[in-house]
C-alpha cells in the first residue's frame, strides 16, 4: 500500500475551469456585477461576493422525460393499504423530488473572489488596459536594510563591517603590528651581534606570521542585505462633495457613485489606509453617511461654498494635511448661484487646493445629453478660470459610465509627475 | 495495559504510520476473515479545498478542462463555504492501484472508516463484480484520462477553444446517449473465420435434401425493400449509441472532433456500470465497514469512545427518511444496500420458515461470506434487488408502490403495501426503477435520407407516456444537428406506433463549413 500525501500539491485544479465558466458567462456575469455593485457600499466594491446570473445560455441539455404515467415505490408507510386513492392536492408528501436540482434551474448563484469581481467591474466602465493593471497590481514596493550576509554584490560590500570583523580576527590570532616590526629593526641597528641573531630572527618569524595572517580575509567580507518591502504606508482622506438639489437626477447619482468608487479603489490600491468623507449640500452643507449620501432626500437652493467651508473646517479638524493626502471628488450639475462665485474661487485657491493633493469636479449630465448643444455652466466656467492658472484641479463632463474614466487619466498623469518629488 | 498497547490510535489524531496501521489492520480482517480479494490500494490524504476540485471533475484525479466543471466548482463552492453542503468523507477511484482520498480534516476513527469502506469494500467490489469486469479497464483508466486530457489540449491550441469547446458540449449533450448496452460481437479472425466455413459446409453436406429447393419462400421482397435493407445493415441500423454513429458516420466531422467524440463516449461507458450499482456498491463498503469496524473494537484495537464516533456516523450515513419526511429524496443507496446485505447475512445463517420459501438457495448454507461474494460478484441493482429484497425487509422498512396516473382524477393510487399480496409486486417494481434500460429515454438512430437530403432520423419511444422535456429536447438536438451538419429529425412514437410529437432542427453551423 501507498500513502501520497498530496495536500501540498498545488491547489487551484479548478481554477482554469473556473476561468473558461467565468469567460463563456461574461455577459451575464458582468450585467450581474453591474447590478450588484449598485446595491454596494463604495466601500463594498472591493469585497467579491456572491453574484446571480440566469441560467439561460449556461445550461448543458439532455435527453430528460416528463409526465405519463409514474410509478413510485416508497419507504415508510404508515396506514395506507391497497386501493387507497390519495388525492392529489397532497401532492407533496406524495411527490418524491429530484435531488436537490429544483433551486439551480433557473438562476445560478456563485461567489466571485475579489480579484474577478474587480476585473469584472472595470471592464464595465471600459477602463484601458495599461489603467486597469495600474489598479489591479499590488502597490509598488520598496527595498530595506535587512542586517548582513556572507555573500552578495561587491556593490553590496559593507566597509566598515568587514574591517571591523577583520580587525577582531587580527587581534584574536596575534597578527604583528607594522611598527612593532619597524621597531626591532630600529633596534638591529644598535646591538650587539648575538643580539642581533636573535632580532633578525624574530623579525623573520614576525614576517612570516604577518603573511600567514592577512589583513583582510575573504572570511572577513560582508555585504549589506536588502529585502522588498512595500513602500511606506501613507494615509489618505477622500471627500466626496455632492449637490444633491432637486435637479440632480438619480441617473447623475449614480455616475457620481461609480466616479466615487473607482477613486476609491485606486486610492486603495495606493495607500494602506483610506478614509472617506462625504458632504452634501444644497444651499447647506453637512457632513452625512453614505446611505443618506446617496438615497437622503433634500431640497433647497445650491450654494457650493457652503460645502468647501465644510470641507475645510473638517480638514482642519481632523485630517492634518501634514499626515494626510487629501483628494477631493466633486459632483454636480453645474448649478450655483452667481453671487457665490468669488466666495468658492477664493476657498479653493487659498484654503482648498494648496492642501490637496488632487481635486476633481465632475459634471454629470442626463443620459444622452450631448456635450455640445449646452453652454458652459456657471460652475464649469469658474473652475475653468481657476484651472488656467494651473492649480491642481481635474474636470470632466460625464453623461455615461464609459466617460468617468479619462478624469483617472488626468490623475494618473498628474501623479506621474509628482512622484519625482518625495 | 496490555490491551491499550495494542490499539491502533488514541483519540482524534492521526499521523501517517497510524494510517499504515489502521490500513494493515483492516486488510488483515479484509482477507482473513471476509475473503476480500482487492487491487492494491494508494492512500492519498487531501485537503478540503482539493476534495471540491475532485467534486467538479466527476471525481477523477485528472481530467480535460471544460467550462462545465467551473460551473459545477462555483456551484459546490458557493453551497460548501455557505455551509449548506458537507464534503463527502471520501471519493474512490476504479483503477488499479484503486485510489482513496482522504480528507485531512477527519478523526482518527473517521480515517479508519473511510479506509474501510473505500480501500477494502469499494474496492473489492470493483475487482470483482461482472459488470466492472466487463465494461472498464482498471489498469487503463488514468492513462486514458492523460491521453484524453493532453489531446483536448493539443485540439484547442491546434484549432481554437472556441471549436473544441463547441464540440465538447455537443458531445457532453449526448453523453448518456453515448453508451454500449450490449457487449458487441467478437470479431472473429481469419482461422476462426476459415474453421467455421468448414463447419456450414460439412452442415451443408450432411443435411443436404433436394425436396428443400421445392419449399416456396413467401412473397419476394421489393427492390426498395432490400434497399432499405441493405443501407441499415450498411450504416448499423437501428443504433442506440448515438455518439457512437456520429464518430462512426457523421460526414463532416474532422478527425480530431471524431477522437473528441470518442473520448466522451470512452469517459460515459467508464461510468456505466457504476449507475448501475449504486445501491449493491454501497451496501457492500458500508457492510465491509461495518464489519471491520466491529471486529476491530471486538479485538479491542479501537477504544469505546472511538467506537461510539464510529456508530455515530455509521448511522447517519444508513439513515431512510420516510416518504413524507422533509428531508426524503428517495430511497438512500447506502441505507437500502446495508439493509439487504444484513438481510442476507441472517437469512444465510439463522433462517426462518418464510426465508427458506423464498431464498431457497441460500437459506441457511451457514458461509455468511461465500453467500455475499457471490451476489457482489454476480448482480447489478435491479437484479439483485429482484431477487434478493426479503418481504421482511419490506415490513421492516414498510415500502408501498404508488401508481400515478394523470388520466385518473381521482388521485394517486396505491398499488402495493408490504403484505402478502403486494411483496412480489412491490419487489419487482422497486427493481425496475434501477432497471438501466428505462433510466434513460430510449432513443435511436432508425435511417439516414441517403437519397436526399440526408437527413437523420431517430426515433424515441414513449414509455408510460413520457415524452421529452420539449426546451431540453430541443438544445440537444441543435447539438446533435451541429455535429451531423444536416437536418435531424425526431419522432416520438408510443407502444401503439401513434407519432406524438415529431422535431425537425437545421444545424447551425451549416454556412460556416459550406
Amino acid at each position: 500500500m501507498h500513502i501520497v500525501d498530496r495536500r501540498l500539491n498545488p491547489g487551484g485544479k479548478s481554477l482554469e475551469n473556473r476561468q473558461r465558466f467565468l469567460r463563456r458567462a461574461k455577459a451575464l456575469v458582468q450585467d450581474a456585477v453591474k447590478q450588484s455593485s449598485q446595491d454596494r457600499d463604495i466601500k463594498g466594491v472591493l469585497e467579491g461576493g456572491e453574484v446571480r446570473i440566469p441560467l439561460d445560455g449556461m445550461n448543458e441539455p439532455r435527453f430528460r422525460r416528463e409526465g405519463g404515467t409514474r410509478d413510485m415505490v416508497l419507504p415508510g408507510n404508515k396506514k395506507f393499504v391497497e386501493g387507497d386513492l390519495l388525492p392529489r392536492s397532497g401532492q407533496g408528501t406524495a411527490k418524491s423530488s429530484g435531488p436537490g436540482e429544483g433551486d439551480g434551474e433557473d438562476s445560478f448563484r456563485f461567489v466571485l473572489s475579489r480579484d474577478e469581481f474587480m476585473d469584472l467591474f472595470l471592464d464595465d466602465l471600459e477602463l484601458p488596459d495599461l489603467a486597469k493593471r495600474k489598479l489591479a497590481d499590488a502597490e509598488s514596493e520598496g527595498l530595506r536594510r535587512a542586517g548582513y550576509t556572507t555573500s552578495g554584490s561587491p556593490a553590496n560590500i559593507s566597509v566598515n563591517r568587514t574591517v571591523r570583523l577583520a580587525l577582531a580576527r587580527r587581534v584574536a590570532l596575534r597578527r604583528p603590528r607594522a611598527d612593532a616590526i619597524v621597531r626591532l629593526e630600529a633596534e638591529i641597528a644598535d646591538s650587539d651581534e648575538a643580539r642581533r641573531i636573535q632580532l633578525t630572527a624574530e623579525i623573520d618569524a614576525l614576517k612570516a606570521k604577518l603573511r600567514r595572517i592577512p589583513f583582510i580575509d575573504p572570511i572577513d567580507i560582508r555585504y549589506r542585505q536588502f529585502e522588498t518591502v512595500p513602500k511606506p504606508v501613507a494615509q489618505a482622506v477622500m471627500f466626496c462633495l455632492m449637490d444633491v438639489s432637486g435637479s440632480m437626477s438619480e441617473h447623475m447619482k449614480d455616475l457620481a457613485k461609480r466616479f466615487y468608487m473607482l477613486l476609491y479603489v485606486f486610492l486603495t490600491r495606493r495607500y494602506r489606509h483610506v478614509e472617506i468623507v462625504f458632504i452634501r449640500h444644497t444651499d447647506r452643507a453637512e457632513e452625512v453617511d453614505e446611505q443618506t449620501f446617496f438615497h437622503g432626500p433634500a431640497s433647497g437652493g445650491t450654494l457650493v461654498s457652503s460645502a468647501l467651508v465644510a470641507m475645510h473646517e473638517i480638514v482642519r479638524s481632523r485630517f492634518r494635511p501634514s499626515d494626510w493626502n487629501i483628494y477631493a471628488a466633486q459632483a454636480s450639475d453645474g448649478d450655483n448661484s452667481g453671487s457665490d462665485a468669488d466666495a468658492v474661487s477664493r476657498l479653493l485657491t487659498e484654503m482648498i487646493l494648496p492642501v490637496s493633493q488632487f481635486f476633481a469636479y465632475l459634471e454629470v449630465r442626463e443620459a444622452g445629453g450631448s456635450t455640445f448643444d449646452t453652454s458652459d455652466s456657471s460652475l464649469w466656467t469658474l473652475y475653468q478660470q481657476l484651472r488656467a492658472a494651473g492649480t491642481p484641479l481635474s474636470m470632466r463632463k460625464v453623461s455615461e459610465r464609459s466617460e468617468i474614466f479619462p478624469v483617472f487619466h488626468d490623475l494618473f498623469q498628474r501623479r506621474r509627475k509628482q512622484e519625482k518629488v518625495p | 495495559m496490555t490491551a491499550l498497547a495494542d490499539r491502533l490510535f488514541e483519540g482524534a489524531d492521526w499521523d501517517f504510520p497510524t494510517l499504515q496501521r489502521i490500513h494493515d489492520a483492516c486488510e488483515g480482517i479484509a482477507r482473513s476473515e471476509l475473503g476480500l480479494e482487492t487491487y492494491p490500494n494508494q492512500i492519498e490524504v487531501i485537503t478540503a479545498e482539493q476534495m471540491l476540485d475532485a467534486y467538479s471533475s466527476v471525481g477523477m484525479p485528472l481530467f480535460y478542462k471544460h467550462w462545465s466543471f467551473g460551473k459545477h466548482f462555483a456551484h459546490q463552492e458557493t453551497f460548501y463555504r455557505k455551509g449548506l453542503m458537507g464534503l463527502s468523507y471520501e471519493i474512490v477511484i476504479n483503477s488499479s492501484p484503486c485510489i482513496s482520498y482522504l480528507m485531512e480534516e477527519n478523526t482518527a476513527t473517521m480515517q479508519t472508516l473511510v479506509i474501510a469502506h473505500a480501500a477494502f469494500g469499494h474496492n473489492h467490489f470493483f475487482k470483482n463484480n461482472y459488470l466492472f469486469k466487463q465494461w472498464t479497464d482498471a489498469e487503463g483508466i488514468l492513462d486514458y484520462l492523460d491521453f484524453a486530457k493532453s489531446y483536448v489540449a493539443q485540439c484547442e491550441e491546434r484549432h481554437g477553444r472556441q471549436e473544441v469547446e463547441r464540440t465538447l458540449d455537443a458531445a457532453h449533450a449526448l453523453m448518456s446517449h453515448g453508451i454500449d448496452r450490449y457487449p458487441g460481437k467478437k470479431k472473429l479472425d481469419l482461422r476462426a473465420e476459415e474453421k467455421r466455413a468448414e463447419e456450414r459446409r460439412s452442415h451443408e453436406a450432411r443435411a443436404f435434401n433436394d425436396l428443400w429447393r421445392t419449399i416456396p419462400t413467401g412473397p419476394t421482397k421489393s427492390a426498395e425493400t432490400l434497399n432499405i435493407e441493405r443501407r441499415r445493415k450498411l450504416l448499423g441500423l437501428p443504433q442506440e449509441n448515438l455518439l457512437y454513429f456520429l464518430e462512426k458516420t457523421a460526414p463532416r466531422l474532422q478527425p480530431w472532433q471524431r477522437e473528441l467524440l470518442r473520448i466522451v463516449r470512452h469517459i460515459a461507458q467508464y461510468f456505466y456500470p457504476q449507475g448501475q450499482t449504486k445501491v449493491m456498491n454501497e451496501g457492500t463498503a458500508t457492510y465491509v465497514h461495518y464489519r471491520i469496524m466491529t471486529r476491530l473494537h471486538e479485538q479491542n484495537r479501537i477504544s469505546d469512545g472511538n467506537f461510539l464516533e464510529f456508530l455515530q456516523s455509521h448511522t447517519n450515513v444508513v439513515f431512510q427518511p420516510g416518504f413524507d419526511n422533509p428531508h426524503f429524496s428517495g430511497f438512500n443507496p447506502y441505507a437500502l444496500g446495508f439493509a439487504m446485505m444484513q438481510d442476507i447475512e441472517r437469512i444465510v445463517s439463522k433462517p426462518d420458515d418464510e426465508d427458506r420459501e423464498w431464498f431457497p438457495d441460500v437459506a441457511g448454507t451457514g458461509d455468511v461470506m461465500a453467500a455475499l461474494r457471490d451476489i457482489w460478484a454476480n448482480y447489478r441493482d435491479e437484479s439483485f434487488i429482484g431477487q434478493f429484497l426479503s418481504p421482511r425487509l419490506m415490513r421492516q422498512m414498510r415500502i408501498f408502490h404508488l401508481h400515478d396516473d394523470p388520466e385518473e382524477s381521482a388521485g394517486i393510487r396505491v398499488d402495493a403495501i408490504h403484505d402478502e399480496r403486494g411483496y412480489r409486486r412491490i419487489r419487482r417494481e422497486l427493481a425496475r426503477q434501477y432497471d438501466v434500460g428505462l433510466i434513460d429515454a430510449n432513443i435511436e438512430v432508425v435511417d439516414v435520407d441517403l437519397a436526399g437530403d440526408r437527413r437523420l432520423m431517430l426515433r424515441h419511444s414513449v414509455l408510460k407516456g413520457a415524452q421529452l422535456n420539449e426546451a431540453d429536447a430541443k438544445r440537444v438536438l441543435q447539438h446533435l444537428a451541429d455535429l451531423w451538419s444536416y437536418d435531424v429529425s425526431l419522432v416520438e412514437v408510443d407502444d401503439k406506433g401513434v407519432v406524438l410529437k415529431e422535431y425537425v432542427v437545421n444545424p447551425r453551423t451549416m454556412a460556416a463549413v459550406a
